[in-house]
């Protein structure tokens, strides 16, 4: 395997407290080296003067659609889009068909993604069987055979009763619950968030109390069971705040969100145009000032995308009958730059902790740092250069941005994965 | 005045003046159709396809009587009977009407927002005939051609609303062309019927329906979907009809003059009672008639401009 070496880049490692210039030296697929001036020949030497140098980014929130919904994504496409987008640790939610419920398919997407993949993939196991929030999935074998989290994303645990078994069962093998936290009455087939916007559009709204209660009730039995409960996607005023509350009380919550979240809000919403939907939706400005004030303060621990691609036909119909999702993972970092660092919400070494270290430790996974001897996954961006978001340009297979035509700074240069390249902008 | 857009999609994005221009140029429309030959030759060699994917006989007819009358060809598909049932996307169904050029397209669709969405990809002129729970705005413009025709004006009206706002495109088409003719406009209906934010839209709201009819120029009573109980919108549709409904006791608290209206169909007993229906103050058939008049202004100012008009 052949030895690189980054030069003269702006390092910064959260985990290390570095943030200013240094080398990294990569060998045998890890990190040999970090440090000023290193005077080590290596096979190949990147010059990053002037461009950032990170770990490799950890997204703990995405659906690649395989298997079962290899149209919109597969493990090949997703991790492409990843590391296009300096992405080289992904948790994929298993919401496939068939689901991740049970050991066989957390070994398919290993297989799949040892052999096809461009990124580290670790698979995200069901709560419950088939994902109909009525029965335990067999969340034991799921840990063995690899899975890294529990979560039924995309679907509501309205039984209570389960959710504290499984909380309970988790501890036990020290798994962290995601919950997709939304009250399926409440949302009411809803399409859009409940506010003057759905009013205007003639929309159904997803009222905010439909997710804040349930971020209530999990913040409830995590303190009952003690179990490590991960609030996923968060969007309300509301969530934010009783997950700082919880947080004061010693209670084992962590939360993430999206770029979609600190940046649209339901008045973005304009010609009905379903790259703008997914769930949760858009919310009011009141909901995104809160989001930004909780990435500000630290109540939300970690930045993920929700990374949701499907085809464009799926899209390109009725607002109420599209599917719900957009896709996130090659405008993740442009986003998190330009709209959370320059604007000076947070400081650019908080940001890349919020997209490393600290997502990484949610689910337990070795990512996240340059420290010597870890796995060489390590990004580098152009922070100065403004361009503009290409949909049609994207590695995903799914088009589906509510972004295209944004300009943005922060974009991917080269993204390396184990100590290999895997990703190059043209 | 001459019209700009080759559509017709909302009240909200319309005028006050574009508003009256369509009123005055039906109130000249109107007159076709009380002659023994009602017909003019304004659309003649024009293609107006009725594309309906929701049950609908009142608008169809009426939009199929005014294109007719003005010398159009129609032609009528129905969700039913089309290819979307064969799994078909809309917009594929539009572009395979548009290649045997199509002039005027008039949707009714049960989604909110589909007639933008098809009026971005297609060249013809699209009418919404009622989209979701968004607009209905022909509705709105016959509803304030008949007010003006009735009360003369309607700048300084005051204009009670009853019903169930959350779900209609009637109400919403209603509020915006009311509101930016200069009435007063008023919704009266419990809060599980009110859609969020709906007083930003420069409306008041009340619960007392005896209080929103008090000196009311004009009563209109909103059809109440039945189906709506069984999602605990209202207890019973006996409890809705006592509380919300409009009878001739309660409507004597509008003014002596005032009109009632319902944009059908109705639920005799239930919103409305027959003696309010059939009253002398009751205008629902002047709405039915004004329709076609308004909906061949609609049509000729977006397609028939450029021929001759009637005489």
């Amino acid at each position: 395997m052949k030895s690189i070496m980054i030069q003269n880049g702006h390092v910064v490692d959260p985990a290390n407290q570095l943030d200013g210039e240094a080398d990294v030296l990569i060998q045998e697929g890890k990190v040999a080296k970090l440090g000023k001036g290193l005077k080590v020949k290596a096979d190949q030497v990147i010059d990053a003067k002037g461009q950032l140098v990170t770990p490799g980014l950890v997204d703990i929130h995405v659906h690649f659609r395989e298997p079962g919904f290899e149209y919109k994504e597969t493990i090949a496409t997703g991790s492409h889009s990843a590391v296009a987008g300096g992405v080289t640790s992904v948790a994929c939610m298993p919401n496939t068909n068939p689901p991740i419920d049970d050991q066989s398919i957390v070994h398919f997407i290993r297989a799949k993604a040892e052999k096809e993949g461009y990124c580290h993939v670790y698979p995200i196991g069901c709560i419950s069987k088939r994902r109909e929030g009525q029965e335990m999935a067999e969340l034991g074998e799921l840990k063995k055979a690899g899975a890294v989290a529990l979560s039924d994303d995309g679907a509501p645990i309205m039984n209570a009763e389960l959710m504290r078994r499984v909380m309970e069962y988790a501890k036990m093998l020290d798994l962290t619950v995601i919950d997709h936290c939304e009250d399926s009455h409440l949302s009411n087939e809803g399409v859009m968030h409940e506010g003057e916007a759905s009013t205007a559009l003639g929309l159904r709204g997803i009222p905010a109390a439909s997710e804040t209660v349930m971020v209530a009730r999990n913040i409830l039995l995590a303190e009952m069971t003690g179990a490590k409960f991960h609030a996923a996607h968060v969007s309300t005023a509301g969530s934010v705040e009783l997950i700082r509350q919880a947080k004061k009380k010693g209670i084992h919550v962590t939360a993430e969100t999206c770029p979609h979240y600190w940046t649209l809000s339901d008045k973005s919403i304009k010609n009905y145009n379903a790259n703008f939907k997914m769930n949760p939706p858009l919310r009011g400005e009141e909901d995104v000032a809160a989001i930004r004030k909780g990435i500000k303060e630290g109540v939300i621990d970690c930045l993920c995308t929700d990374h949701a691609p499907h085809a464009s036909t799926e899209k390109q119909c009725e607002f109420d009958q599209a599917a719900f999702g957009i896709v996130g993972l090659e405008t993740l970092f442009p986003l998190a730059y330009s709209h959370l660092v320059e604007p000076g919400v947070v400081s650019l070494s908080r940001a890349v902790e919020m997209l490393t270290t600290s997502a990484a430790r949610i689910i337990g996974i070795p990512a996240g740092t340059l420290t010597e001897g870890a796995n060489a996954d390590v990004a580098i961006f152009d922070v100065k250069t403004e361009r503009e978001v290409v949909a049609k340009n994207f590695k995903s297979k799914g088009k589906n941005t509510p972004f295209n035509g944004w300009k943005l700074k922060g974009w991917a240069v080269t993204t390396i994965v184990s100590g290999e390249v895997k990703y190059q902008q043209e | 005045m001459s019209w700009k857009s080759k559509d017709l999609l909302t009240l909200e994005e319309l005028s006050a003046g574009e508003i009256a221009h369509v009123l005055d140029t039906a109130s000249s429309f109107k007159e076709v159709s009380t002659r023994s030959v009602k017909k003019v030759p304004a659309l003649r060699g024009r293609t107006v396809v009725l594309f309906f994917h929701e049950p609908s006989t009142r608008t169809r007819i009426s939009f199929e009587l005014a294109a007719k009358r003005l010398s159009a060809d129609i032609l009528n598909v129905q969700a039913a009977s089309s290819s979307l049932v064969k799994g078909e996307t809309l917009i594929d169904t539009l572009k395979t009407l548009e290649s045997m050029t199509i002039d005027a397209l008039v949707v009714r669709h049960k989604s909110s927002g589909v007639p933008q969405m098809l009026a971005s990809v297609t060249k013809a002129s699209v009418i919404n005939a009622g989209d979701g729970s968004h607009e209905h705005p022909t509705q709105g413009l016959l509803d304030l051609f008949t007010i003006r025709e009735r009360k003369g004006k309607i700048e300084g009206l005051t204009v009670t609303i009853v019903g169930d706002i959350t779900h209609s495109r009637v109400a919403r088409s209603n509020i915006y062309g009311l509101t930016k003719l200069g009435a007063r406009v008023r919704l009266c209906a419990p809060p599980t019927l009110l859609p969020v934010g709906i007083e930003k839209m420069g409306v008041e709201v009340y619960h007392d329906l005896d209080k929103a009819l008090e000196g009311a120029d004009v009563v209109y009573v909103l059809r109440l979907q039945l189906e709506r109980q069984k999602n605990n919108l209202f207890p019973t549709i006996r409890e809705y009809s006592m509380t919300f409904g409009v009878n001739n006791e309660r409507l004597k608290r509008a003014r002596k003059d005032a009109i009632v209206m319902h944009p059908g169909p109705m639920n005799r007993g239930v919103e409305i009672s027959s003696g309010v229906a059939d009253g002398s103050q009751s205008v629902i058939d002047d709405q039915v008639t004004n329709g076609v008049a308004v909906r061949m202004a609609v049509l000729y100012l977006l397609q028939g401009e450029t021929n001759e008009k009637p005489s």
